[in-house]
């Protein structure tokens, strides 16, 4: 390598900066350049694959941190502060001293950081040393590498269950049709497999990959973040052209799965790979209670700087009034007295000095403090923990809990989040023919009922069930089993076993077929050989084709379970095999219901029932079951064929020649395969019936009635709650196809406007479809969805549905999960044109205005409910009408909409929560909820069956529906309660404590003495009252949870602005002036003209604060527990032990104020006791008769719930009953009259 | 961090294993149940409410008038004679003396008060003197002093803190004891005369030891080398402050009680809190239980008036008190206490009626609002 000149090396720097930055990147084989010098290498510009990412370096720890930490506004204060008291002028205190509390806060800090950042480096050096495959030229074979080694252009192979160390494009794989599968819980939390193909056309198909022969050019987008896209083409020798995308990357941090080994071209390394690119630090939301405390602060510093300018002017006019010099007054080393201006100028920077605290800095801390602890406390519920996923609840942002507690609007996603998000299957409609399927319908039923029912089933049935994953071990060995006592834990367990995988349990999946249906496809089946292929037959292929379910055996499904395991996939199936392999019997269902199911099973053996489907999303799952049961057996699906199974046992294969994937823009998806023995080009089509039904073709006589007829029965489907889709195929012809397919190819292989190009073409094919049919599936409400419903409004919560379903579908849904009640006024809107829409809204808000207005309606709980669909969505978001949308949305007491896009959700969000200004939270399980709950001020992700990107991007994740009740109901108010009584009780707490120097700046001239050592000062703050009111902040507990479930309406006692508002901050200043004065004028009284000193003097004030700050707070606390007694007494014994040893060693340290001996003086004085008794009670008087009187005279509802809570359970549980009933039978006229006085009540009266 | 979440999900996908004991190990997430982390600790929850404050104020106000009238009794048992002998208005017998005053002058300006005693001292009697207007708790003031040269530190008595400027030297020699403290040091000499009925006038023993706190005159203050030694020597190479007449091993005649450990220096030296205070002068010791200490009669205060008030406007007394348990006379805290008790008792009623009258309304269970 030869030397370079400097300006060599700028220019390369220039030059692999503008290759870096470039939109599109062309990248080559390094295998040439094996072993030549750096700068030969071609892809030398990009990163290599060793990542970094700690913030600092040794060396420069210390300044990049300090840096950092200045970046935060109250370290610049304090720093201001610190070097203020070293000009000798103004200083206050020891300079030196003063330095301490800015070097606490920031030497903490900085040791967290260098702790977090070495735990970063730590799992980077691990990361980065671990091992790998990398082709080498030189050994012409793939050498034991390391993950930092790896660069752009490397040929990686990747074995089984291996990480993928960077961005591959596949170019190989050990199946033979080209495909790998990936697991990508590490990137998105998803648990399903996802296929990914090696790009055809390049990888020579060998047994063996020869990465030698790779002599193209890869031609690929900038690094971005997108998981789920990639654009790229490779360009032959030839020029030739082949596009390909993200189904042939293997992303950084994914695992392989299922295959034996792959080998990939390495696209983007370390830091520019897509996962890393996706490693956003957490965000950082600042909450209303946060923002408000926050102007509180701005009071705060007016205050403090008026404060600071009557010790200014009071200084000034008190040098004024002094005659001539005397002897106290000190001048400065020349013998010069200042003049009184000037001195009185000086005198306002010491102030702020002496009375810095005023500002609670130490409070942010303590906020962080207590959210890190009220998390923990959140995360630790068990309540809150799903026992089938194993889940618990997840706090991603640390720093909301307390708007938890503040929610006055839910949005919520309808499926996944309110529903199961496990299709069933129920009812179909063939060629305008309605099958009900009655016995799967109460087979069901059975089903659903509660866990008894449950019970019964499985008692009947004691081995595991059919299908072959409840497999695992411990359901079958008998040494397991012992912690199961019974049938339906077990049941749970096995449920925690299959919800990795998008469908419902085997239970649920099994399809009873419709009897008339079978005799239906058996005739056609008996008739088959005749040119025509029978509707039924095609609607049947079409179910289990029109898909993108992915096939595996049971036994990989189970491989992939362990992936612990050293051993091959080989002998995994070996040991499988031989083990669990049970005998499968059918004996349930056929016997029960006489079918004559057996004679289109019979062919079919052992093997297909091992199959297993994973789909992406669980609608697809359910339909290729219900083909399944009618013997249409999906046995395998790679990207170009599909094997079936028809029910005369044949095999067919398809070829599938091009997947039209699903969008939210289309509606529909299209699979467009060659049948196998037609020789047709075939494309089966699915989707919403209003995106099905205009692109069919000209209907005739016969074929509009069936549409019509579909049309009737796609409604019927609806008004019962199922989920529709329509089934439709289409022939193409060969010339057709071939035109198609050349502009296919071409949008393919773009890379601007990829996606509208690909859209495009596939709008271009589906058009002229045929209708073959309709299906309905159902999708059950999760449990207590509907208790918890009822729950939130009863907590003076408005629910909003926003769902993508049919009106009928959701109105439906909206009237099993209560969100809507019989009795309610329901106003639907759905219009045309936005002039219908405008005079609709107008009229019905004059109604409804009406409506609320007559008095006769007061008192009752009939609510209006609102149901909208998206269309007229667009219409009432439009900026003329969103006024009048919100005012009347703002009456309804629910508002359901309809058919509405991810877009106008977080549109309707964002609308609600800044016209209303209220607090808002979003929650929903889909990639579709995920610009919904970033819009709302908290946003909850569901972990259920559809993938994690709502759980990335939410606040809080939780695995059930019903989670939410306790996370907002008894955390949210707990939360916030505790909070904002901190917050006040911190005020209140500087306030009150400073104010003693503050007073006695009129009793010394203002002259900033401190009557108080200044250690002690700094620990006051520091150690002897900063735990208690964290602990407050943590661990108090107003009411039990118990009571919040049982009583929501108490939740609507932090609503608004709660707790927290803008008297209570006063009332507790004022409190905190009054406390102050008293704590310093009964001192001073008592000690008026005597030989007191100066800091003896201080000493009782100091404990009195303490008593008085402490014994404050316990009249704050509302429920004492062990730790609040420990915290609580161990603060006065540590004041105590402190002060006392530190007065008996400093003998003459801390000049002036020389603490020696002097506490101990005042313990052996009675007087000093006398003095704390009287003081701390005349101080606390106030606050304490107000307690009693509010509680007394106008008790809040929280009393009065806190009275409840100390009843003991069962009377306390007998009450809630009685309350619940008694609001069920008010239900018409609301409760002004007061309930029924239980016998309970009277002891209540007692207490 | 994407490096970190690798070893997460390592640790805590859901893994079934069997141990080879055969018990299924469920590593699951499930939270612990226990009372803490469920937060359902045992809990007293006090309701703060008339019934339950009711025992609390009538307590209060039982314990506290009691105490009062005790404090409120033994401070007016407390004897107490304020003689102010400023001298600011031309009757005063020292009024010539506050005139023609200045801390330069060399020859004692002396001025005699008569008083009268109308009731018999029984006990030990503290004489104080008293300054008012006096700000010993000016911040500068109460900084300007060396404690380090006060506990006999060497090197701190030839070269004092930077705190005692501008007395720490006085041409180029240490001040010792410097600062502005030990400079404005009080050096007024009062004496007490008996004016026996029989015109006798005898001098009553006043006692210039045990009037600093014990701790300060044995261990926070000390003389360079030791109390014992030599003192001129010892402070050899300082000089005076600039307002006293003598140096400091000048100031007693007994050894003990000279220099830095000199008593009314010590007191001196402990600034006070308010600008108007007393500070301990002398104790006139009890000498028998048979005659008073100070029986009633005429008494003449004889002052060397060296100390200047006019400047800033202070007046000057003496004190003649005795002392209880509780200090000196203050009626402040026994009225205070019966004060207090007596509005808790009245708030106790007030809470009494009102907790028969509208006490049934409470926890009615009216929730909601």
């Amino acid at each position: 390598m030869t030397l370079k000149s400097p300006l060599d090396r700028v220019r390369d720097a220039l030059r692999g900066q503008r290759a870096r930055e470039k939109d599109i990147r062309n990248l080559v084989s390094n295998l040439p350049y094996e072993g030549l010098g750096k700068t030969k290498q071609p892809n030398r510009y990009f990163p290599g694959n060793a990542i970094k990412t700690t913030k600092y370096t040794l060396l420069l720890f210390i300044p990049m941190n300090l840096f950092e930490q200045f970046h935060r506004l109250a370290n610049i204060y304090f720093v201001c502060l610190a070097i203020l008291n070293f000009v000798p002028v103004v200083n206050a205190f020891q300079p030196e001293v003063a330095l301490i509390p800015i070097c606490v806060i920031l030497s903490l800090a900085a040791l967290k950081a260098a702790w977090e950042d070495f735990r970063r480096y730590r799992s980077d050096r691990k990361l980065n040393n671990t091992p790998c495959f990398i082709y080498s030229r030189k050994d012409k074979r793939f050498t034991k590498s390391r993950w930092k080694d790896v660069r752009v252009g490397d040929f990686v192979k990747v074995v089984c269950n291996e990480i993928v160390p960077a961005d591959l494009l596949l170019l190989h794989s050990s199946d033979p049709s080209g495909v790998c599968h990936i697991e990508t819980s590490n990137l998105d939390g998803e648990t399903n497999l996802k296929q990914r193909r090696a790009m055809s056309g390049i990888c020579i198909s060998d047994p063996e990959f020869k990465p030698e022969s790779f002599n193209t050019v890869v031609v690929c987008e900038k690094p971005n973040n997108n998981l789920n896209h990639f654009k790229c083409y490779v360009e032959k020798p030839d020029k030739d052209k082949v596009g390909t995308g993200i189904e042939s990357l293997l992303l950084r941090g994914c695992k392989m799965r299922n295959t034996h080994h792959a080998v990939g071209f390495v696209v983007y390394a370390g830091h520019e790979t897509k996962s890393m690119l996706n490693n956003n630090a957490p965000r950082y939301k600042r909450s209303k209670l946060e923002r408000k405390l926050n102007t509180d602060v701005i009071f705060c510093v007016i205050l403090l700087l008026s404060m600071c300018l009557v010790g200014a002017l009071g200084h000034f006019l008190w040098l004024q009034a002094l005659p001539s010099g005397p002897p106290y007054l000190v001048p400065d080393s020349n013998g010069h007295l200042d003049s009184p201006s000037l001195s009185g100028f000086y005198m306002f920077f010491t102030m702020i000095i002496l009375l810095q605290i005023l500002i609670p800095i130490s409070l942010y801390v303590s906020i962080e403090l207590v959210k890190i602890g009220q998390i923990y406390f959140i995360t630790n519920d068990i309540d809150l923990h799903d026992d089938e996923t194993d889940r618990r609840v997840q706090c991603k942002t640390l720093n909301i809990t307390e708007d938890l507690g503040q929610i006055e609007y839910v949005f919520s996603d309808k499926t996944g989040t309110l529903t199961e998000n496990k299709m069933v299957f129920r009812r179909c409609s063939i060629m305008g023919t309605e099958y009900p399927h009655k016995e799967n319908a109460i087979r069901l039923a059975v089903l659903g009922e509660p866990e008894s029912g449950e019970d019964v089933i499985f008692n009947q049935r004691p081995q595991p069930p059919l299908t072959g994953w409840s497999l695992d071990t411990e359901d079958i060995t008998p040494d397991c089993t012992q912690h199961h006592h019974d049938n339906r834990h077990r049941s749970k367990v096995k449920g925690n076993a299959q919800s990795d995988v998008a469908f419902s349990s085997p239970l649920e999946t099994e399809v009873i077929p419709d009897r008339k249906l079978l005799q239906q496809i058996s005739r056609a089946g008996n008739c088959s050989g005749s040119q025509e292929i029978d509707p039924y037959l095609d609607f049947f292929l079409g179910l289990a084709i029109c898909n993108t379910v992915a096939v595996s055996m049971a036994t990989a499904q189970r491989q992939r379970r362990k992936p612990k395991r050293s051993r091959s996939i080989l002998e995994d199936l070996v040991v499988e095999e031989d083990h669990f392999n049970p005998p499968v019997k059918k004996e349930d269902f056929e016997d029960t219901t006489g079918l004559q199911m057996c004679s289109l099973h019979a062919p079919s053996d052992t093997n297909s029932d091992n199959l297993s489907y994973e789909a992406e999303s669980p609608d697809e799952a359910a339909l290729v079951y219900a083909a399944k049961a009618y013997g249409f057996t999906l046995l395998n699906r790679t990207p170009d064929s599909v094997t079936l199974r028809l029910p005369s046992g044949e095999d067919l294969v398809f070829e599938v020649l091009d997947t039209l994937t699903f969008d939210s823009n289309r509606k529909r998806m299209s699979v467009l395969v060659r049948h196998p023995i037609t020789r047709e080009y075939v494309l089966y089509t699915k989707g919403a019936d209003y995106a099905i039904m205009e692109l069919l073709e000209h209907l005739s006589g016969k074929q509009k009635n069936i549409a019509a007829g579909t049309q009737h029965h796609l409604d019927c489907y609806a008004k019962d709650g199922l989920r529709t889709l329509c089934f439709t195929k289409k022939v193409v012809s060969y010339k057709e196809y071939e035109s198609w397919s050349v502009n296919r190819q071409r949008a393919l292989a773009a890379i601007d406007h990829r996606e509208e190009l690909v859209m495009d073409t596939a709008v271009q094919l589906e058009t002229g479809l045929s209708l073959l049919g309709a299906t309905g599936i159902e999708d059950r409400l999760q449990e207590s969805v509907p208790d918890t419903i009822v729950a939130l409004r009863e907590a003076g919560i408005q629910v909003w549905v926003l769902t993508g379903d049919k009106p009928e579908t959701a109105v439906n849904i909206g009237y099993a999960c209560r969100l809507l009640e019989e009795e309610d006024l329901v106003i639907n809107m759905s219009c045309k044109n936005k002039l219908v829409c405008t005079s609709i809204l107008d009229c019905t808000l004059e109604e409804v205005r009406r409506y609320s207005e007559d008095p006769r309606n007061v008192d009752t709980t009939q609510g209006i409910s609102l149901v909208i669909d998206g269309c007229t969505l667009t219409m009432a978001l439009s900026s003329d009408l969103q006024d009048r949308f919100v005012d009347l949305a703002k009456r309804c007491r629910s508002v359901l909409c309809c058919r509405v896009t991810p877009l106008q959700k977080s549109r309707v969000v964002k609308m609600v929560r800044e016209k209303l200004k209220v607090m808002t939270l979003a929650v929903g399980d889909g990639a579709n909820d995920v610009s919904m709950i970033q819009a709302a001020d908290i946003g909850i992700g569901l972990s259920g069956q559809e993938g994690m990107q709502a759980v990335m991007a939410s606040d809080f994740a939780i695995s059930r529906f019903k989670h939410l009740n306790k996370l907002i109901l008894v955390h949210g108010h707990w939360c916030y309660t505790r909070l904002a009584n901190m917050i006040i009780y911190f005020f209140y707490k500087n306030v009150a404590y400073v104010n003693l120097l503050f007073w006695y700046q009129f009793f010394c001239g203002f002259s900033g003495t401190t009557m108080i050592d200044y250690w002690l000062m700094i620990f006051f703050n520091l150690f002897f009252t900063s735990v208690p009111p964290i602990m407050f902040g943590i661990m108090d507990r107003d009411v039990s949870a118990e009571m919040l479930l049982g009583v929501p309406e108490l939740y609507r006692m932090g609503q608004g602005a709660g707790e927290y508002t803008f008297s209570t901050f006063w009332v507790s200043m004022l409190d905190a002036f009054y406390q102050s004065l008293v704590c310093f004028f009964i001192p001073y009284l008592a000690y008026q003209d005597s030989d007191i000193d100066v800091f003896t003097f201080g000493t009782p004030l100091n404990t009195i604060s303490l008593f008085t700050i402490i014994l404050h707070l316990s009249i704050e606390i509302k429920a004492w527990t062990v730790v609040h007694w420990v915290i609580m007494l161990g603060s006065v014994a540590l004041y105590f032990i402190v002060t006392l040893v530190y007065s008996a060693i400093c003998v003459s340290c801390n000049p002036p104020s020389n603490p020696y001996w002097i506490l101990q003086s005042q313990m052996a004085d009675p007087m000093f006791y006398l003095l704390c008794i009287i003081t701390t009670v005349v101080a606390l008087m106030p606050r304490y008769m107000f307690h009693v009187l509010k509680n007394s005279i106008a008790p809040s509802p929280l009393v009065q719930a806190r009275h409840l809570d100390r009843l003991d359970p069962s009377t306390r549980d007998e009450w809630m009953k009685e309350w619940k009933s008694f609001r069920s039978t008010s239900q018409v006229k609301r409760s002004r009259l007061s309930p029924p006085t239980s016998p309970t009540m009277e002891t209540l009266a007692d207490i | 961090m994407m490096a970190t979440s690798y070893n997460a999900k390592d640790e805590d996908g859901r893994v079934t294993v069997c141990g080879p004991g055969g018990g299924p190990l469920l590593r699951g997430k499930k939270p612990e149940n226990t009372a803490l982390k469920q937060q359902r600790l045992a809990a007293w929850q006090p309701v703060l409410t008339a019934g339950t404050a009711l025992p609390a104020l009538f307590a209060v106000g039982l314990l506290f008038i009691p105490v009062g009238v005790g404090l409120f009794v033994t401070s007016n048992n407390i004897r107490e004679l304020e003689i102010d002998y400023t001298g600011a208005d031309a009757s005063s017998p020292c009024f010539s003396c506050s005139q023609s005053f200045s801390w330069n002058s060399t020859r004692p300006c002396t001025c005699t008060v008569p008083f009268y005693l109308e009731q018999p001292y029984e006990s030990n009697v503290y004489v104080y003197y008293g300054l008012s207007n006096f700000y010993q708790n000016h911040r500068r003031y109460v900084k300007s002093r060396d404690d380090g040269q006060l506990n006999g530190n060497e090197k701190s008595l030839t070269e004092p803190s930077k705190e005692c400027e501008p007395y720490a030297y006085r041409d180029n020699e240490p001040i010792a004891p410097c600062g502005a403290i030990a400079n404005s040091m009080f050096n007024d000499t009062l004496e007490l005369f008996y004016n026996d009925p029989n015109g006798t006038k005898i001098q009553i023993p006043l006692n210039a030891t045990g009037i600093a706190w014990w701790t300060d005159k044995h261990v926070k203050f000390g003389n360079p080398g030791g109390n014992d030694q030599n003192l001129s020597a010892a402070f050899q190479g300082t000089t005076r402050p600039v307002n006293w007449r003598r140096p400091v091993y000048e100031l007693d005649s007994d050894r003990g009680n000279n220099g830095f450990v000199n008593e009314d220096f010590i007191v001196w030296m402990r600034t006070a809190a308010l600008p108007t205070f007393r500070k301990l002068y002398r104790i006139i010791g009890k000498k028998d239980n048979v005659v008073p200490t100070l029986p009633r009669g005429n008494y003449t205060l004889e002052v060397v008036y060296n100390y200047p008030v006019r400047s800033f406007e202070g007046r000057k007394r003496v004190i003649l008190s005795t002392i209880s348990w509780m200090g000196g006379k203050n009626p402040f805290l026994g009225v205070a206490y019966i004060a207090v008790g007596a509005v808790c008792f009245f708030l106790g009623v007030v809470l009494l009626a009102m907790h028969h009258k509208c006490g049934n309304r409470n926890g009615d269970g009216d929730i909601s609002n």
